[in-house]
């Protein structure tokens, strides 16, 4: 066996954790969205997270998040010379957020989360049921 | 070793394999969204049949980790997607539990065995 053996508790606890790191992108982005600034540089970009694969053997791999990486949606402008935010054009710039892709995302998140859940509540009775073998 | 398969037969592998699939299968699941991650599977037949001779009689490697290396295969999917993922969540689903069910049936042997063994021990 080599040192760094996971276990299907790894893989599902740090597949739990990997998601998430997703769903609090998630919901930065829709906490976010609709937000305007004065500057297309200034406004908020949606934010999404990179997911890698990770493991020593064939078969038996967890994920991790990469790093967390700025959408390439770009933010709306849109007129409105009465905002006090409004540029000299009399232009805001607002948040670059698919409001309907980010709620997609966070059902499958969820959904995703609870597969791992499950997986790590088979697994658990399977091995305590294997602790109860003599009885 | 030798005593262990006098007394479970195939059973002692089958839960090694079983567990094993367990990974493996839970693997997929935990990269259902990676981007080209590509799904793999255990052949548990082939897996036991190296791992204890089989059925064709000769002296298995005994190695279970080996053997479930040895028959790890990648899983053909249905229809690929955009991203290079090959896992499809219903089918690594079914299989894990399947293989859970399994898991427990090879459990219930075990089981039976050493109530028998008891038996015989106890002499009641």
């Amino acid at each position: 066996m080599t040192p760094m053996t996971l276990s299907v508790f790894d893989i599902a606890g740090r597949a739990m954790s990997a998601q998430l790191v997703r769903l609090n992108t998630t919901a930065s982005n829709l906490a976010n969205a609709g937000t305007l600034s004065s500057s297309k540089e200034g406004a908020f970009r949606a934010i999404k997270p990179v997911f890698q694969a990770v493991g020593e053997k064939p078969g038996v791999a967890t994920v991790k998040v990469n790093s967390v990486v700025a959408s390439t949606t770009e933010p709306t402008r849109r007129h409105d010379p009465t905002n006090p935010l409004a540029d000299k054009n009399g232009d805001v710039w607002e948040a670059g957020v698919d409001g309907p892709a980010e709620m997609v995302e966070m059902l499958e998140t969820a959904r995703q989360y609870q597969n791992n859940v499950q997986v790590l509540q088979t697994a658990k009775q399977l091995t305590l049921d294997t602790l109860r073998l003599d009885k | 070793m030798a005593l262990t398969d006098q007394l479970f037969g195939i059973h002692g592998a089958s839960l090694a394999l079983r567990s094993q699939r367990l990974a493996t299968l839970a693997s997929n699941i935990a990269n259902a969204s990676t981007p080209n991650y590509k799904a793999r599977d255990i052949d548990f037949g082939k897996a036991l049949d190296l791992a204890t001779g089989g059925a064709t009689g000769e002296n298995g490697t005994g190695d279970v980790s080996q053997a479930a290396t040895a028959a790890t295969a990648y899983r053909v999917p249905t229809q690929t997607s955009l991203d290079g993922n090959t896992v499809e969540l219903s089918t690594e689903q079914t299989a894990f539990a399947e293989n859970a069910v399994q898991y427990r049936t090879t459990l219930s042997f075990l089981q039976d065995r050493l109530g028998t063994v008891m038996q015989a021990i106890k002499g009641e």
